[in-house]
């Protein structure tokens, strides 16, 4: 029996939204709209691959099976992925990437903020270095939310269309279940209600800034943490494992 | 030197600092990993085994591996028989580590140093970054990432000479 099943689990859940994440910005690499814009997006891909990293392997360490980061991140299948659905969603449009990075970086800049008192060290650890990088991933995105949103008609169109789309799935980061509550008792997770003003006066301050109207309070879609996903994850999973799977002893 | 990482108690721990703390950074090359503050500690168990700790400027910086790679390789070319490179990520590092000789170098690099202390956050606020070449304050931001993790772009608007500027975190 794991030492702590909950503990594991809260940890892969984060390790697998910064891995998908990290791979969807990563799909821009040689295609962003501009060059300095593509070492932005990359160079944002590249600290979550970190933060995945770190979050894989001591997940790992928790189980005491002997996976590492390699077998967690490339060895499972679709169903036992738990990311928010949110990070899976396509790179359709620029500003789809671009609104995407928005609505989850002005979660976990706050959430990275609020970790860094968690009483798990590795945790608290992480968060210290995470936050800081947060904070850059949120001024990016959200200098490009208001360059689109108040810039061009097409672009405004644009943005609109992937902050419609997108919005449904914002509800996921502030659900709270078993797993999140017993640790959060614990004084080890952050309960991601404490944090949700600071996202709601991000949100709104930008989109406002933007000229964009924030989508009225809608259905949620719901079910990436029970490894109930979209139809994309499995698309975005192949080529990130291909090469582990056909080399299965490949380091990362 | 600005930083608080060097801890040591015995002439073999000092040995093992001197042979790893002059290497370079394969990014910033003028930089060392002690000047960076990379290098956090080095100790000599009495078996002989050497344990060294780093720390990354950003956690997904590709050359951790590389650094970890160049510390074994020095140790044991030192005479050292066995060597473990741990990777911690508490403290977390800040360019607040980079002493005022490892901004000098910077500069003189053609990398503006990181500017002021880490502790600013705003969502919209605007460095004052001024040009490594000319000094002058009139610059402008091209991108927020730059070559690598720890640099952003930046264009000087008097001698219009681009350059990069160690990110302040």
């Amino acid at each position: 029996m794991m030492k702590d099943q909950a503990l594991f689990t809260y940890c892969m859940r984060l390790a697998d939204d910064s891995a998908i994440i990290s791979q969807r910005l990563s799909e821009w690499c040689g295609h962003a709209s501009h060059l300095e814009e593509d070492i932005a997006l990359t160079n944002v891909a590249l600290d979550h691959i970190g933060h995945a990293r770190e979050l894989y392997t001591y997940a790992g360490q928790i189980e005491g099976k002997g996976r590492d980061e390699n077998a967690l991140c490339f060895h499972r299948v679709e169903r036992e992925f738990a990311n928010l659905l949110l990070v899976e969603q396509p790179n359709d449009d620029f500003a789809y990437a671009i609104m995407r990075q928005f609505l989850f970086s002005a979660f976990m800049h706050p959430f990275w903020e609020a970790m860094k008192a968690s009483k798990d060290e590795q945790l608290a650890g992480l968060a210290a270095k995470a936050e800081k990088e947060a904070a850059y991933h949120l001024r990016h995105s959200a200098e490009w939310v208001i360059r689109l949103g108040d810039g061009t008609e097409e672009s405004h169109n644009r943005i609109t269309d992937a902050l419609e789309f997108l919005w449904m799935y914002t509800g996921e980061m502030f659900e709270c279940d078993e797993v999140v509550s017993s640790l959060v008792a614990k004084g080890v997770a952050v309960d991601p209600m404490s944090i949700k003003h600071l996202w709601v006066e991000t949100v709104n301050s930008v989109l406002t800034r933007a000229n964009l109207e924030r989508p009225a309070q809608s259905w949620m879609q719901t079910g990436g943490r029970g490894g109930e996903h979209s139809e994309h994850l499995g698309h975005i999973l192949s080529p990130m494992q291909y090469l582990q799977r056909s080399f299965p002893q490949a380091q990362w | 030197m600005a930083i608080a990482a060097k801890n040591l108690t015995n002439p073999l721990d000092q040995k093992a600092w001197d042979a790893v703390c002059d290497l370079p950074d394969p990014e910033v090359p003028v930089l060392t990993i002690e000047d960076l503050g990379v290098l956090r500690s080095v100790h000599v168990q009495e078996d002989g085994a050497v344990t060294v700790t780093i720390t990354p400027t950003y956690t997904g910086c590709p050359a951790m591996s590389m650094f970890a790679f160049d510390i074994e390789a020095a140790l044991l070319s030192a005479g050292f028989k066995k060597v473990d490179v741990k990777t911690v990520l508490n403290p977390a590092w800040t360019t607040d580590w980079l002493s005022e000789k490892a901004r000098e170098k910077l500069k003189a690099y053609g990398i503006a140093p990181p500017n002021g202390k880490a502790s600013r956050r705003a969502l919209f606020g605007e460095e004052q970054v001024c040009c490594p070449k000319c000094n002058s304050a009139n610059t402008s931001r091209i991108s927020e990432f730059g070559s690598t993790a720890c640099k952003a772009l930046y264009r000087c608007n008097d001698c219009s000479e681009p350059f990069d500027y160690f990110k302040c975190i």
